[in-house]
C-alpha cells in the first residue's frame, strides 16, 4: 500500500522508541526467604515443595522435601511446626496446613514406594554416625546422598531412638517409623544395632572411619528428690515410654500421678489413660500459660480426660497417696511454696522432669568441651576435638526432633566439606518475606482444612493413631492455601500489569525477565506482585 | 456476572493468571499468544492506567474477533501516546480522526463492513472520559440510538490529562483539577449532579452496558468477550486512573482502581438491554478516606484541615452506589 | 435519458449511478432533497448495495463519511449553510486524511441573520480546507460533476465538493440527460482505495505529526490537489466522448476571444450573465464571461489565459470576505496581468435577486470607468445609512437586522 506521508504509520513501529531510557527505579525479580523456611529447624523449603504439590506432583513435592528431610511421614506426625506459627496467612485468615501436607505426602510416598534419588558416586570416605536417633538418621542420609560411606552403632536393640522410644504409637505409628529408616538404609548405610560405643576414639580408629557424628541422645532421666516411703512407686518417663516398646506394659495402677509440664509429661499421662488408668492426673507447679508442652497437646490430654493439677509440688509419695503443695506466682513469675497441702491417691508416681545425656563415651577424647551436661559445638557442628561432630539432644539446642533432623542435615554438610578440607558456607540468606511486602488482596479467601481425629473413645482404648491424614483432596486445597512468599509461583500478574508489555513470560517453570528496553520503571510489577518477588531499585546513571 | 471466580485454587482467580489453571480457563493476558494489540514503546506516562486499560480490552477483542478487528479512536491520551510519527504503537487497524466524532466514525466503518459484507470484522471505538461525556457525547448517543454495531470504550481518568488535567464531566467531586484548583471555601470540583453515562447508556436500551476497572482483569477480559457476543450498540466504561492526573504514584495505579471498586466509590456491573444482569461484589470494603488520602487531588480534603463534611459526602455517594447495585455480599 | 426533473432528484440519481456504498445524511434546506431521494432509492433497495445512515448532526455525517471512506467503502454526503460550518472541523480532517469523500454543499447563506437562501459564503468558508471545490452552473452540469467527482476524489485519495446553489438548482425544474448505468460504470471504475483500514494488513491511520513533518505533509496535500488541474481537462474531454456533452473542465470561456471587459463568475448565476453580455454584445460593448467550474484546486494558467486579453475584468460573487471585500477578486488579482483593473461585485448575498438590468448597469460603471473597485449590488443605501445614524444616535440601538427589515417595511408586508 503506498501510504499518505506522516499521517498513516506501519503497525508497531514504537518499538523503536526504547523508553527505558525514561527510568530511575529499576525492577527485579528476586527470591525472599519464606518465613515458613526461615523458622523451620530442618531446614525445609517448605515453599519449593508445596509449589510442587500445588499442582498435584505429589512425587516432585516429596523429592523437594527430602532433599533436606529424609523422614516426612514421621515429621508430618511429630514435628511441632514453628513454620505454621510464622506463616504469613495466619495475618489473612489461618495458617497453611504444612505440617498435615507433609503427613500426606510422606504417607504418599511410603504408600507408592518411592525411593530416594541415587547416591553420587563413592568418595572412599568412611563416616561413623552414634546413634540412630532422628539426628544420626539424618546425617546418615545426607552423608550417603553425598557418596561417603556410613555406618551407624545405635547403643539400642532398634533404629530410632526417641522416635521410638520417646513417642508413644498413638502420635507415631512404628510402621511408618520403620518404614523411614528402611528408605535410607536403602541408601546403603549399614545401621548396628546393640552396637554401644563406649571409647568414640577407639571405635573410629577400629573402624578406619574419616570422621564422625555424634547423636546419643538423651536417655537418662533427670530425677528430683521426693520423700517416699518404701511402698511409693516412683517411675520415670523415660522408663515408662521406653516399656511401652517391650513385650510387658509398664504397669502404672488406675490413678497414677506425672510429675512435670513438658510435652513427655502429656505423652505419659496419655500413654496411661490407654494403658487403662481411670484417673491419670498431671501434677504441675506453674499455670497452664507457663505449661512448657504444646497448648494444643495439652488440648488432646484434656479432651482424653487427663487432669492437671496446675500450680503443685509433689512434697511427699506414700503408699497409694501422694502429697502436694499448692504454689503460688510471685510477681516474677516464679512459684512460690503457699505451706498449703493436699492429699491425692495415686498407685503410681511418673517423673517427667527432662532428661541427661550419658557422655561416657567422650571420656577419653582429649579436650573436649562440655557445658552443662551437653557438648560444645561450633557453628560447623564440629566438637573441640577436629573431625568429632556432634548434634541432637546432646548439644545445646531445643530438644525436638525437627531440631534434630537439622543438626543432622547441617553436620553431614561441614563434615563432607571437612572431609575434603574445605569449610562449608551455606551462602548469605535471603532477605525475609514479611507479610508487609505481600500483596494479599489476590488470595482468594480459604480457610484452614483441619486433619481428621480419632474418636474420642477410641483414643482413649487404644494406641490407634489420634491425628489422620488429609486426604488427596483436602491436601491438595491445603496447598494451594500457601502464598508462596517472596517466591514466584508464575500467576502471571507482573506480565500483565505491565503498561509497557516489558516483561518477557518465559515459560512453565521459567519465570519472567524484565525487558528493559521498554520497561519506564513505573512499578506497577512490584506493587502487584502478590507474593513479593519483585523490588524496586533505584537505576545508576 | 459472566465471569465466575474459581474457588478454592491458590489465588482463586484474582490474579492476571494461573498455573493451575487450565490453558482455556486463563486470561488472555496471561498468555504468550495475547497480541499486544497496544505494543511497546508507546509514550504514555510511567504507570499509565489507560494504556493498560486499553492492552486488555483490545487484546481480549482481538481474541474473540480472531484478530478482525478495526478500532477508531477519539483525540487524547491514548491516541497520542500512541501514535507520534513516525511511529505507531497499534498492531491493529486503527484510524483517529477527531476528539469528539469517535463514535460516528466507527459508525461508518461498520456501515462499511457491512456493505461489503465482511460481517466477521468488528468494530470499537474508544475514547478518554473527555472524548466520551462532553465533546464526543452526541455522537455517542446518535450511535447507541441507531444500535450500530459498535463497541464503545470509555476509558475513564475523571479528566482531560492530556492537555494538562482539565476538569471533564467525568470529574468526580472534591477532585482538584487544573481548572478546578484547590483554592477557596469550596476548594476542587463542585458537587454536581454527575453524568453517569453508563446508565444514559443503559437509558438507551442497547444490548449490552457493562463498567470495569483496571484492577480486576479477569472480569474486564469477560464483558469484552460477553460484549462481543451481541451486534449493535455496546458500551463498556473502564476506570483508569492517572498518576499524574491524580497524583499517586506510578506504582498504584491498579491499587486505586481496586479502592476505587471496594470503596463503592465507582460500581462494577453489567448490564443487558437495560437491565442490570451483574455486580462484581465488593470483597474487602474499604471506607473512601482509603481511596482518597493516596491522591494529591484530594489532599485539600486532609489538609490544612481535615475537611470531614466533604469526605461525609463522598462516603454517602460511595453508600448510595453499595445500596443501588447491592455492591456487599448479602449475609 | 432526457429527463424533466428537479435538480436535487437528477442528483440523487446520478449519485446513485456512481454506486455509493455509504450514504450519511442529517437535513437542512436545501439539500433535503437530494438525501430524500436517495434514502428512498436505499430503502427500496433500487440503489444496493448501500447503507444510508440518518446521523444526528453534519458533525457526524462527515464523521461516519470519513469512517466509511477509512474502512474502503465510497462515501457520499450532501449539505449547505450552517450544516457546513458544524461539520467544519471534520471536512478538514477528511481532506487532511486524504479520503475520498464526495460532499454536495447546496450553497446557501450563513447566520446571522439566519437565512435559507443562495449565496456562496458557506463554501467560501471552506475554500483553504483541502478539498477539491467544483462549481455546477446548470443542473445537468450538477448531475455531471457529481459522476466526475467520485472518479477524481478516488484518483486522487482527496474529498470533493460539488457546489450548486441552493433553490436556484437544486429545487428548480428543469430538462437533464440522465446517463444510463452502464455509461456511469464505464467512466467510473470501482473504489480502489490508497489506504485502508484491513485487519490483514493494519495500519494506524491519522497519526499525530509534529513540526519536523507537518510542513511536508501540508505541502503534499497541495501538490495532491494541484494534479487535479492536470487531470481535469483530460477527463472533461473524456465525458464529452462518452456523454456527447460538455461538462465540468476547470473553466468555461464565453465570447472571450476579443473581449475587452471579462466577467468571472461562479455557478448557476453565470447563466444570467450571459444574457447580459450577449444584450450589451447587441450594443457594440465588448464584454465575455469567464466561469469557474473547478476553484480549489485555483487554475491560475487556465484563468490568466482566458484572461490575458481583457482590459478590465469583473468579478461578481455571492460571498465576501468581511473587511476584505471580493474573495474570488483576490483569487483573480493573484492570477491576472490585469490586477489593477480587476472590480469586484458582490451580489445575490442571502437570495437576493440578480437581474439582469442591475447587472447590465454595473458592467456599464465598469467599462466607463466610473464604477468603484468594489460594488454591492442593488445596496439599499438609503436603509444603511439610516442604521448607521442610529447607531450613532443611541448607544443601544438594537439589532441592525430587524432595524433594517423595519425600515424596508418587509415584516409589515409578510405579516398581511
Amino acid at each position: 500500500m503506498r501510504k499518505p506521508f506522516a499521517i498513516t504509520l506501519d503497525p508497531g513501529s514504537s518499538l523503536a522508541n526504547h523508553t527505558g531510557s525514561w527510568r530511575t527505579l529499576r525492577p527485579e525479580y528476586l527470591d525472599r526467604l519464606p518465613p515458613c523456611n526461615n523458622a523451620c529447624p530442618a531446614g525445609e523449603n517448605i515453599q519449593a515443595w508445596l509449589f510442587h504439590a500445588e499442582s498435584g506432583d505429589y512425587e516432585a513435592a516429596w523429592r523437594s522435601l527430602a532433599q533436606d528431610n529424609p523422614m516426612p511421614a514421621v515429621m508430618g506426625r511429630v514435628c511441632y511446626h514453628p513454620c505454621e506459627g510464622a506463616c504469613n496467612r495466619a495475618h489473612l485468615d489461618s495458617s497453611v496446613g504444612i505440617n498435615s501436607v507433609e503427613h500426606f505426602l510422606g504417607d504418599e510416598a511410603l504408600k507408592r514406594g518411592w525411593k530416594f534419588d541415587p547416591p553420587a558416586p563413592p568418595t572412599g570416605r568412611k563416616v561413623l554416625v552414634v546413634g540412630a536417633g532422628p539426628s544420626g538418621l539424618s546425617a546418615a542420609y545426607h552423608l550417603a546422598r553425598l557418596g561417603h560411606a556410613v555406618e551407624i552403632h545405635e547403643a539400642g536393640p532398634m533404629a530410632g531412638g526417641m522416635m521410638r522410644f520417646g513417642i508413644p504409637k498413638y502420635r507415631l505409628p512404628r510402621e511408618v517409623l520403620d518404614g523411614e529408616v528402611q528408605r535410607i538404609l536403602d541408601l546403603g548405610v549399614v545401621l548396628k544395632v546393640n552396637a554401644k560405643v563406649d571409647d568414640v576414639m577407639a571405635t573410629m580408629k577400629a573402624g578406619g572411619f574419616d570422621a564422625v557424628f555424634l547423636a546419643v541422645g538423651a536417655h537418662i532421666a533427670k530425677r528430683a528428690y521426693i520423700p517416699a516411703n518404701e511402698a511409693a512407686k516412683i517411675m520415670d518417663a523415660v522408663q515408662v515410654l521406653r516399656g511401652m516398646e517391650g513385650e510387658s506394659k509398664p504397669l502404672l495402677g488406675r490413678r497414677v500421678v506425672v510429675y512435670g509440664g513438658g510435652n513427655t509429661a502429656i505423652d505419659v499421662a496419655r500413654t496411661a489413660r490407654r494403658l487403662g488408668a481411670e484417673e491419670a492426673m498431671i501434677v504441675y507447679r506453674r499455670t497452664r500459660e507457663k505449661m512448657p508442652a504444646h497448648d494444643f497437646e495439652v488440648q488432646d490430654a484434656l479432651e482424653e480426660g487427663v487432669l492437671i493439677k496446675w500450680l503443685s509440688t509433689i512434697k511427699e509419695a506414700g503408699e497409694g497417696a501422694i502429697t502436694v503443695e499448692k504454689m503460688a506466682l510471685d510477681e516474677k513469675g516464679v512459684p512460690q511454696p503457699t505451706g498449703e497441702f493436699e492429699k491425692l491417691e495415686a498407685d503410681s508416681v511418673v517423673l517427667a522432669l527432662g532428661q541427661d545425656v550419658d557422655l561416657s563415651l567422650l571420656d577419653r577424647v582429649p579436650g573436649m568441651r562440655i557445658e552443662g551436661g551437653v557438648v560444645e559445638v561450633g557453628p560447623n557442628m564440629m566438637t573441640s576435638q577436629p573431625g568429632i561432630f556432634a548434634g541432637g539432644d546432646m548439644v545445646p539446642a531445643e530438644r525436638t526432633v525437627t531440631v534434630a533432623i537439622g543438626h543432622g542435615k547441617k553436620a553431614a554438610r561441614h563434615i563432607d566439606a571437612w572431609l575434603r578440607g574445605e569449610a562449608h558456607d551455606p551462602g548469605p540468606k535471603h532477605e525475609l518475606a514479611t507479610f508487609d511486602k505481600l500483596n494479599t488482596w489476590y488470595y482468594s479467601d480459604a480457610s484452614k482444612t483441619v486433619r481428621p481425629m480419632l474418636d474420642l473413645q477410641k483414643r482413649v482404648t487404644s494406641f490407634d493413631e489420634v491425628v489422620m491424614a488429609l486426604d488427596e483432596t483436602t491436601a491438595l486445597f491445603e496447598a494451594r492455601r500457601c502464598l508462596s512468599c517472596g517466591n514466584c509461583f508464575e500467576c502471571d500478574n507482573c506480565y500483565g500489569v505491565c503498561p509497557d508489555n516489558a516483561v518477557v513470560k518465559l515459560g512453565p517453570g521459567n519465570r519472567f525477565r524484565f525487558n528493559y528496553d521498554y520497561c519506564k520503571g513505573c512499578g506497577v510489577c512490584a506493587a502487584e506482585c502478590p507474593c513479593g518477588a519483585i523490588r524496586m531499585v533505584p537505576e545508576q546513571i | 456476572m459472566s465471569f465466575q471466580p474459581v474457588k478454592f485454587y491458590q489465588t482463586g482467580t484474582f490474579t492476571v493468571g494461573n498455573r493451575l489453571l487450565p490453558d482455556n480457563e486463563r486470561s488472555v493476558q496471561s498468555t504468550v499468544r495475547r497480541t499486544n494489540s497496544l505494543n511497546s514503546g508507546h509514550r504514555a506516562c510511567q504507570g499509565c492506567g489507560e494504556a493498560l486499560g486499553a492492552r486488555y480490552a483490545i487484546d481480549a477483542a482481538m481474541e474473540v474477533t480472531n484478530g478482525q478487528l478495526i478500532a477508531a479512536n477519539a483525540t487524547g491520551c491514548l491516541e497520542v501516546f500512541s501514535t507520534p510519527y513516525p511511529e505507531t504503537s497499534w498492531q491493529i487497524p486503527w484510524v483517529h480522526s477527531l476528539f469528539g466524532n469517535t463514535a460516528a466514525v466507527a459508525t461508518g466503518i461498520a456501515a462499511a463492513l457491512r456493505v461489503k459484507g465482511r460481517s466477521e470484522t468488528r468494530v470499537v471505538a474508544q475514547g478518554g472520559d473527555g472524548g466520551t461525556t462532553d465533546i464526543g457525547f452526541g455522537c455517542l448517543s446518535g450511535m447507541f440510538e441507531r444500535n450500530d454495531d459498535v463497541l464503545y470504550i470509555c476509558y475513564d481518568n475523571g479528566g482531560y490529562m492530556n492537555t494538562g488535567v482539565q476538569r471533564s464531566s467525568a470529574t468526580p467531586p472534591a477532585a482538584r483539577t487544573a481548572t478546578t484548583a484547590a483554592v477557596g471555601p469550596t476548594p476542587g470540583n463542585p458537587f454536581g449532579q454527575g453524568k453517569d453515562l453508563p446508565a444514559i447508556a443503559m437509558a438507551h436500551n442497547i444490548p449490552y452496558v457493562a463498567t470495569a476497572t483496571v484492577s480486576e482483569l479477569r472480569d474486564l477480559e469477560a464483558k469484552v468477550r460477553r460484549a462481543m457476543e451481541f451486534r449493535g450498540a455496546r458500551y463498556l466504561h473502564i476506570l483508569v486512573p492517572c498518576p499524574l492526573g491524580w497524583g499517586h504514584d506510578s506504582s498504584l495505579t491498579i491499587r486505586m482502581a481496586r479502592l476505587a471498586h471496594e470503596s463503592g466509590i465507582f460500581p462494577v456491573f453489567e448490564a443487558e438491554n437495560g437491565e442490570v444482569t451483574g455486580v462484581s461484589k465488593i470483597r474487602r470494603q474499604v471506607p473512601v478516606e482509603e481511596y482518597l488520602k493516596p491522591q494529591k487531588r484530594y489532599a485539600h480534603l486532609f489538609a490544612p484541615r481535615p475537611r470531614e463534611d466533604v469526605i461525609r459526602r463522598i462516603q454517602e455517594a460511595a453508600d448510595r452506589n453499595i445500596r443501588r447495585y447491592r455492591l456487599l455480599e448479602e449475609a | 435519458m432526457l429527463k424533466q426533473i428537479e435538480g436535487s432528484k437528477a442528483v440523487a440519481e446520478a449519485v446513485a449511478l456512481c454506486r455509493p456504498e455509504v450514504i450519511c445524511a442529517y437535513p437542512i434546506s436545501p439539500q433535503t432533497h437530494i438525501v430524500e431521494g436517495l434514502g428512498e432509492m436505499v430503502k427500496s433497495g433500487e440503489l444496493a448495495p448501500c447503507e444510508f445512515i440518518n446521523v444526528e448532526s453534519e458533525f457526524a455525517a462527515m464523521s461516519v463519511a470519513i469512517g466509511a471512506s477509512a474502512a474502503g467503502a465510497r462515501a457520499y454526503t450532501a449539505t449547505a449553510s450552517q450544516g457546513l460550518l458544524f461539520m467544519a472541523e471534520a471536512v478538514f480532517n477528511a481532506a487532511g486524511m486524504g479520503l475520498p469523500i464526495v460532499m454536495t454543499v447546496a450553497n446557501r447563506a450563513i447566520g446571522a441573520p439566519i437565512n435559507i437562501w443562495n449565496d456562496h459564503t458557506d463554501s467560501m468558508s471552506q475554500r483553504d480546507c483541502g478539498w477539491i471545490q467544483l462549481f455546477a452552473e446548470t443542473n445537468q452540469e450538477a448531475l455531471d460533476l457529481h459522476i466526475q467527482a467520485f472518479r477524481l476524489a478516488e484518483e486522487l485519495s482527496l474529498p470533493v465538493m460539488v457546489c450548486m446553489d441552493g433553490f436556484i438548482l437544486t429545487h428548480a425544474y428543469e430538462r437533464v440527460d440522465m446517463p444510463t448505468q452502464a455509461q456511469v460504470d464505464a467512466f467510473l471504475p470501482p473504489f480502489q482505495p490508497r489506504q485502508v483500514l484491513d485487519p490483514q494488513e493494519p495500519v494506524s491511520m491519522g497519526a499525530m505529526v509534529g513540526p519536523e513533518a507537518f510542513t511536508e505533509v501540508r505541502y503534499l496535500a497541495h501538490v495532491k490537489q494541484m494534479q487535479a488541474l492536470d487531470l481535469i481537462p483530460g477527463w472533461a474531454a473524456e465525458f464529452r466522448q462518452a456523454f456527447g456533452r460538455d461538462s465540468g473542465g476547470l473553466v468555461h470561456a464565453y465570447r472571450t476571444e476579443d473581449a475587452d471587459t471579462v466577467v468571472v463568475a461562479l455557478g448557476s448565476v453565470l447563466g444570467t450573465i450571459k444574457d447580459t453580455v450577449d444584450a450589451l454584445r447587441d450594443k457594440g460593448h465588448k464584454f465575455g464571461v469567464l466561469g469557474i467550474t473547478c476553484f480549489r484546486p485555483w487554475p491560475t494558467v487556465a484563468i490568466r489565459e482566458a484572461l490575458a486579453g481583457a482590459k478590465r475584468v469583473i468579478v461578481l460573487e455571492k460571498a465576501f470576505g468581511v473587511g476584505l471585500g471580493g474573495i474570488v477578486s483576490s483569487n483573480v488579482r493573484t492570477t491576472s496581468n490585469a490586477a489593477d483593473s480587476v472590480f469586484t461585485v458582490i451580489a445575490g448575498l442571502g437570495g437576493r435577486p440578480i437581474t439582469r438590468d442591475s447587472l447590465a448597469r454595473v458592467f456599464l460603471e465598469v467599462e466607463a470607468g466610473t464604477a468603484p473597485a468594489l460594488t454591492f449590488l442593488d445596496l439599499n443605501r438609503a436603509a444603511v445609512d439610516r442604521a448607521l445614524a442610529r447607531e450613532r444616535e443611541s448607544r443601544r440601538s438594537g439589532p441592525i437586522a430587524e432595524a433594517l427589515l423595519k425600515d424596508i417595511g418587509l415584516v409589515t408586508a409578510q405579516l398581511r
